[in-house]
């Protein structure tokens, strides 16, 4: 019955695709369009301090932060309620995680990883709602918060450690004539680990939009049988709200690695 | 068509050129590398971090904090709390084994009390028919040997009276102290 379904369907789709052949006109898709940054009340210049699109859907998420942790926090129950335990379940994520991988003396670097958790999270799914901005998706955003924990990192890691942290990029559990070749190999992805975290949450988060876009661009063409980008659309949007998930999670542990690595730099 | 002016807007935007790029309606490649827009954007996330870093630090995770706290605490006191109304249970369980074995006890004592009681008064009362039973037998015996003395006295003085009347009949006068005796020394036979 399905099997039969979906033939059927797909003979639709290549009949329809001859005889509604739509000009090339209608097929006008600019999947990059939702990125750009406009200043929020015209004008035409976008100083440091205009106030934008990114600006608005990143104060968005303040609120968001605000309404979950603080509003939501106000009873204070012993018993939560909904958004309460939303809340703790928020805390508890990000500070087991942090303690767990991080290790109990990074505790106190808990706020500042919370905070990137919460920004990047919630501009994630309030960048899935139609027609607003995903400021996650810019490189710029990216690499900031990504330079902020490879900045800190590596401080932190000199602090604590002094040159020892240099011990690092010397792995003590190689054969010796390795070791010069492997802290060149270390070094270098020491390095890279700011532009991999920064493009990774990034370029998730563009190229699923952008996958929307696509399909919807599909749904404005295909006349009758528009209906199948749009279930393709409700599937990608499904998976979307996972990687919109994920990427905050993996941002976040990575994060977490890098830190335990800043404060135990020992292999 | 929507889509054609939209297009022809499009088409218009790129003639004007990169000159206003940033917040044309199109983009021309990836808005993510437009440079100009670098320094606004991380301006406003520097804000945003910064916002939700003293939101996060003033406010709400001390509150998360102290609430989980306090949450763990009340649990930790309800365990102790149970745990303890279960000692008290198995306290109070005890104490009723307790008292209905003691209750038990109690009635088995009044029972073998009652038991010895009604012993004593059964032996008692065995005893004093005993002891009226061998009276009673004991003045039977008595009587019975009265009689029986009585009879034995009939016997000598009918068996006197018979011989002197034997004798007289023969024709003989007999002396009645001889008689007795030979009455006497019969009956001893």
């Amino acid at each position: 019955m399905g099997k039969l379904f979906f033939w059927v369907v797909l003979a639709l789709v290549i009949v329809s695709g001859a005889l509604f052949a739509p000009e090339e006109a209608h097929l006008a898709i600019h999947p990059m369009d939702q990125f750009v940054v406009k200043p929020l009340f015209g004008g035409e210049a976008i100083h440091w301090y205009t106030p934008t699109n990114a600006t608005l859907w990143m104060a968005l998420a303040v609120l968001s932060v605000f309404g979950l942790l603080v509003v939501g926090t106000r009873g204070r129950a012993i018993i939560p309620s909904r958004i309460q335990s939303v809340a703790e379940l928020a805390y508890g994520f990000v500070y087991k995680m942090v303690e767990d991988v991080a290790g109990k003396d990074a505790v106190k670097f808990f706020p500042y990883i919370m905070t990137l958790f919460m920004f990047i999270v919630l501009a994630n799914f309030l960048g899935l709602l139609p027609m607003s901005f995903a400021t996650t998706s810019h490189i710029a955003v990216t690499a900031v918060m990504a330079a902020l924990v490879f900045i800190t990192v590596t401080v932190v890691g000199f602090v604590k450690n002094g040159a020892k942290f240099l011990g690092l990029f010397w792995v003590k559990s190689a054969p010796l004539p390795l070791r010069p070749v492997l802290a060149v190999i270390e070094l270098i992805s020491y390095f890279v680990r700011p532009v991999s975290h920064s493009i990774r949450l990034g370029g998730n988060i563009m190229a699923g939009h952008a996958v929307l876009k696509v399909f919807a661009g599909f749904a404005a063409a295909l006349g009758m049988f528009s209906f199948l980008p749009v279930f393709a659309i409700t599937a990608v949007y499904a998976l979307e709200v996972l990687v919109a998930f994920i990427q905050a999670y993996v941002f976040t542990i990575l994060t977490c690695v890098y830190l335990k690595d800043a404060l135990h730099p020992s292999h | 068509m929507a889509n054609t002016t939209h297009e022809a807007a499009g088409q218009a935007a790129d003639a004007a050129g990169h000159a206003a790029a940033g917040h044309a309606t199109e983009a021309a490649g990836m808005p993510q590398l437009e440079f100009s827009t670098f320094p606004n954007q991380i301006f406003w996330l520097l804000v945003t971090l910064v916002v939700i870093y003293f939101v996060l630090t003033r406010v709400a995770l001390p509150r998360i904090a102290s609430v989980l706290a306090e949450r763990h605490g009340t649990i930790t006191n309800d365990l102790a709390a149970a745990e303890e109304l279960k000692l008290k249970a198995l306290e109070a369980e005890e104490a009723y084994n307790k008292a209905l074995a003691d209750a038990r006890a109690e009635a088995h004592k009044i029972i073998a009390e009652a038991k010895a009681d009604i012993q004593a008064d059964l032996d008692m009362a065995i005893e004093k028919a005993d002891a009226e039973i061998a009276a009673k037998s004991a003045e039977s015996e008595k009587r019975i040997a009265e009689i029986r003395a009585g009879a034995m006295e009939s016997v000598t003085e009918v068996a006197t009276d018979t011989a002197q009347e034997i004798v007289a009949a023969l024709g003989q006068q007999a002396d009645a102290k001889a008689l007795a005796d030979a009455v006497a020394n019969r009956l001893k036979g």
